[in-house]
């Protein structure tokens, strides 16, 4: 098998931001009636003009800053001109890295589960394009639709160098791409088409051929192993590939030449005149470092040196939400942190997947009062149920008339004495079970836990 | 009731006292317009006075050029390719004129999307001078100039990318003032060359222009670009002022007679005159200058391709042939610009002719403002020579040279420019303009002022 070298160009839709890139209609485009979430900036048209979401720096800079990337201090915008029904101006407003321009971060990386390092070259700030639709399918129908409710929403394009070298690494890359991307709060998994990439294959050292718009970690991966094919049996027939554009055909697997724009079309860049250039200060970055709270591994590095077991630790460190209650609890109670680590990895992470939670509380007063109170709780279900309160923000107070451990001893040793004929000839398990009914009726089930802990140490005293 | 030459001075005025109503008002210029206009072709669009009296403007009715978006009333950049488009939203500048008791008189005409320095070049036909009709009014924004001149509005908005507010004020005698870059927000201006140009205002006097900047001038969350500038009064009495000899002598005898002569008034009046002999880059002005304006224009036109908006095309094969024959209604000029910039900014030139016009301009700018220290403004005429017949300029090309080669200077360097009537030539009037510093628009007004009153050159106007 020859070498295959791959790159990708994964374009990220910034589904935390509240508008578009350039004007104020909602990012949250989809499922509305076709063209009704635009205005005469995201529609280009007469006399319109953009103005930058300052809050989409910001998230693109957290996610160059997680990718190790480095920003820079101005970065431009240019108009890059191809005339395409889906794109209301026919330029595209994005950032360039050549005549003069800049993107907004570069020379970054990310590391593969191998531990191969794939270099990222640049990330940059653009907008998304309107979407076509097509009566039936593109061959047969009368007419295109365009719908512009998408056109205008904020992406940032992540280049990474041709570093990959088979089809899996490019679908572990996307994964951890993935991840990384939910650590900063862009959960690209919930919002269909948000995350899509343009693979860039090259067999035998032959022409690179770009793949278009796949979409999700797995197609990536059948993508290339496609064309990793494709190009391996051209290459033994002594076929030589040629540079290409090809489009991924999600229905049939397969990749399809892409008719009309050929390789290096003629964009015309130039720089955007009505927006000024970004400028990312070091108070913005150091704002935003704070904000993402570093990586997994330095997460992972800190419930260790806590005194955190290593599968508790992995549990906790990779999902960012766990990791910052735990934060939380540690500033609040230090007492505490080892039971919320125990909490957060197993009740805490069952509740957020059965009930599909996306973030946790802010306010974790609510989560200690139910640590504090743990040994109390009769029994794990209400445990449960206390947790499940927290999360949907309701107020937590536990209140059982509770009793001590000193206190009830000398309870259970009275009882003992008043009972001593009935039980003196009966089994362990039989004494047991008698003197934990006459307990639980004396001071109720919600003691059920502390009344069997000092029952059992009364009983191998005496034994 | 007669207000031929009124200014809107005297015309507020009068309505304050109660010896005008903004009825009658509206109602003499809109019946003027419909009059004159078969003449003089000045509007593209009237509309029917609607007067609400309330505000500073007491509902009086503006003209504005047809590049400034309206809403709900037609807005056609005098191109065929806009005939029928109407903005669903009203340019910054309108909405400040409506919120301050104005409204839209009518929309004027202009050369299309205000490529053009003579009026001709209109898909509505030319405008004629009022002061011969055989003679251009100059351009672009023609329409406007004609309207004020012959009482048909009572002051009007207009647009200036590279003169084309003062050039059609020189040509009819009146007053034409193009602000600062950035000063009045050019958000729903429809683009030519986003760069260079800004919104001007042409009235029959200094005070008048005044007025309007006043209430439209000021950073708009909508225009990046915009900036505040400040708007008090400025206390001059004796200006200074600096005139570049080589641009009086690219001028015509007659102008020449007539601008040196106004100088000797003004300095008797107590101006403090200086001379410089040249201004270095003068050769580099219009390359620069058309250079940046056609690379622009060709983005900003790619939007036109009849999808979303603009003519209907009545049968295409697909919609590469859709747009091609769309486009085709644009008119020569415009074609020929747009093809000029594509060429610039086409891989290869990009760096030969848009990044060294881009550097030539930092020049002219750092030239500019070293000449002009210590100065109150530099003085020089606006055109270099006089109206001339309607249909000429195709045949001699040195006019259209020279009616540019005074007036892209304050474009270049963002600054405010005024030109006022200086001189009297038969029955035309000869314009000279005062160019500040950019943001120093209050004082290039105050030193017109001053001027105007000195030079006296309309006497039938009634302040
Ligand atoms: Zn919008």
């Amino acid at each position: 098998m020859e070498e295959i070298k791959v790159g990708l160009e994964v374009h990220v839709q910034l589904v935390t931001l509240k508008t578009k890139l350039f004007c104020s209609c909602s990012s949250d485009y989809r499922g509305k009636p076709p063209n009704t979430n635009i205005c005469p900036v995201c529609t280009g048209l007469p006399g319109s003009m953009p103005t930058l979401n300052k809050k989409a720096v910001e998230e693109a800079l957290k996610v160059a800053l997680m990718l190790n990337a480095q920003p820079y201090e101005t970065s431009y915008f240019f108009r890059k001109t191809y005339f395409y029904p889906d794109l209301p101006k026919n330029f595209q407003i994005t950032q360039y890295d050549k005549a003069g321009g800049y993107p907004l971060a570069h020379d970054g990386y990310l590391k593969l589960s191998n531990g191969k390092t794939v270099r990222i070259e640049r990330i940059h700030l653009e907008e998304d394009p309107g979407r076509i639709y097509y009566e039936g399918s593109r061959a047969t129908a009368r007419y295109s639709l365009i719908d512009y409710n998408r056109s205008g929403i904020a992406l940032i394009e992540i280049v990474t160098a041709p570093d990959m070298s088979s089809p899996e690494e490019a679908r572990d890359f996307v994964e951890r791409l993935t991840t990384i991307l939910s650590d900063v709060g862009i959960n690209v998994k919930d919002y269909e088409g948000s995350l899509r990439v343009d693979v860039n294959v090259s067999y035998a050292g032959g022409e690179r051929v770009e793949v278009k718009n796949v979409t999700g970690a797995a197609s990536v991966e059948k993508a290339i192993i496609y064309e990793m094919f494709r190009q391996k049996t051209m290459y033994e027939k002594g076929i030589k590939v040629v540079r290409e554009t090809r489009a991924w055909d999600e229905k049939r697997r397969i990749t399809i030449a892409s008719r009309g724009k050929e390789f290096e079309a003629e964009y015309r860049y130039m720089p955007e005149p009505d927006l000024p250039p970004v400028t990312i200060t070091e108070s913005l970055i150091k704002k935003v470092k704070e904000e993402i709270g570093g990586s997994q591994e330095d997460r992972y590095r800190e419930l260790i040196n806590d005194g955190i077991n290593e599968e508790l630790a992995k549990k906790i460190s990779s999902d960012k939400n766990l990791f910052n209650v735990y934060e939380k609890i540690k500033f609040y109670e230090p007492s505490l942190k080892q039971l919320a680590a125990n909490v957060l990895a197993n009740e805490i992470s069952y509740l957020i997947k059965r009930y599909s939670i996306k973030t946790l509380p802010e306010d974790v007063s609510g989560l200690a009062e139910i640590l504090q109170n743990y040994r109390i709780i009769p029994d794990h279900e209400s445990v449960v149920a206390y947790l499940k309160k927290w999360i949907d923000g309701e107020k937590v107070k536990i209140s059982f008339k509770t009793v001590s451990a000193e206190n009830i001893q000398n309870d259970i040793m009275q009882i003992i004495s008043e009972n001593y004929e009935k039980i003196r000839n009966l089994e362990y398990n039989k004494k047991f079970e008698f003197l934990m009914g006459i307990l639980i009726k004396k001071f109720g089930k919600e003691n059920k836990k502390v009344l069997v802990e000092e029952l059992t140490k009364v009983l191998n005293k005496i034994k | 009731m007669n207000l031929e030459g009124y200014t809107l001075q005297l015309i507020l005025r009068e309505i304050e006292n109660g010896s005008l109503s903004p009825e009658d008002v509206n109602e003499f210029y809109y019946k003027r317009s419909v009059e004159l206009n078969s003449v003089l072709n000045a509007y593209i669009t009237l509309l029917e006075p609607r007067s609400r009296a309330e505000g500073d403007l007491k509902g009086i009715a503006i003209a504005i050029k047809d590049n400034i978006s309206t809403k709900g009333i037609r807005t056609t950049c005098a191109s065929k390719m806009l005939e029928n488009y109407v903005p669903p939203y009203d340019a910054t500048a309108v909405s400040s004129l409506k919120k301050h008791g104005g409204s839209v008189l009518g929309k004027t005409n202009m050369d299309e999307f205000a490529m053009g320095s003579s009026g001709e070049n209109s898909a509505f036909g030319p405008t004629r001078n009022p002061l011969n009709k055989e003679y251009v009014t100059g351009g672009s924004s023609s329409g406007s100039a004609a309207a004020v001149a012959a009482d048909m509005a009572p002051i009007a908005l207009g647009s200036d990318t590279g003169g084309s507010v003062r050039a059609p004020a020189s040509f009819t005698g009146i007053v034409g003032f193009k602000p600062s870059y950035g000063a009045i927000s050019r958000y729903g201006l429809i683009a030519y060359a986003n760069s260079l140009e800004v919104i001007g205002i042409l009235g029959k006097s200094v005070e008048d222009v005044k007025i309007l900047f006043k209430m439209i001038a000021g950073k708009d969350p909508m225009d990046s670009t915009s900036i505040n500038v400040d708007l008090k009064e400025k206390n001059i009495s004796k200006p200074n002022i600096l005139v570049i000899k080589s641009f009086v002598e690219l001028s015509s005898e007659e102008v020449k007679k007539e601008f040196y002569n106004s100088i000797g008034k003004l300095e008797s009046a107590g101006f403090g005159i200086s001379y410089v002999d040249k201004f270095s880059l003068t050769d580099y002005m219009l390359s620069s200058y058309y250079t940046i304006a056609c690379a622009e224009a060709s983005t900003n036109l790619s939007r036109y391709d009849g999808i979303r908006y603009g003519p209907k095309v009545e049968s295409a094969s697909n919609w590469r042939d859709y747009i091609s024959k769309a486009r085709s209604f644009f008119g020569p000029e415009v074609k020929a610009r747009i093809m000029m910039g594509t060429f610039i900014l086409s891989a290869g030139y990009y760096e030969t002719y848009y990044l060294r016009a881009l550097q030539l301009r930092k020049m002219i700018k750092q030239e500019f403002e070293k000449i002009i220290s210590g100065y109150d403004a530099v003085y020089v005429p606006t055109m270099p020579v006089l109206p001339w017949k309607i249909g000429k300029a195709i045949e001699d090309p040195k006019i259209a040279y020279a009616a540019d080669v005074l007036t892209v200077l304050p474009n270049l360097t963002g600054s405010p420019a005024i030109s006022i009537p200086v001189g009297k030539v038969r029955e035309f009037f000869v314009g000279g303009q005062f160019i500040g510093l950019r943001a120093e628009d209050m004082k290039v007004l105050k030193v017109a002022a001053i001027a105007e009153n000195v030079l006296q050159v309309k006497k039938n106007g009634r302040n």
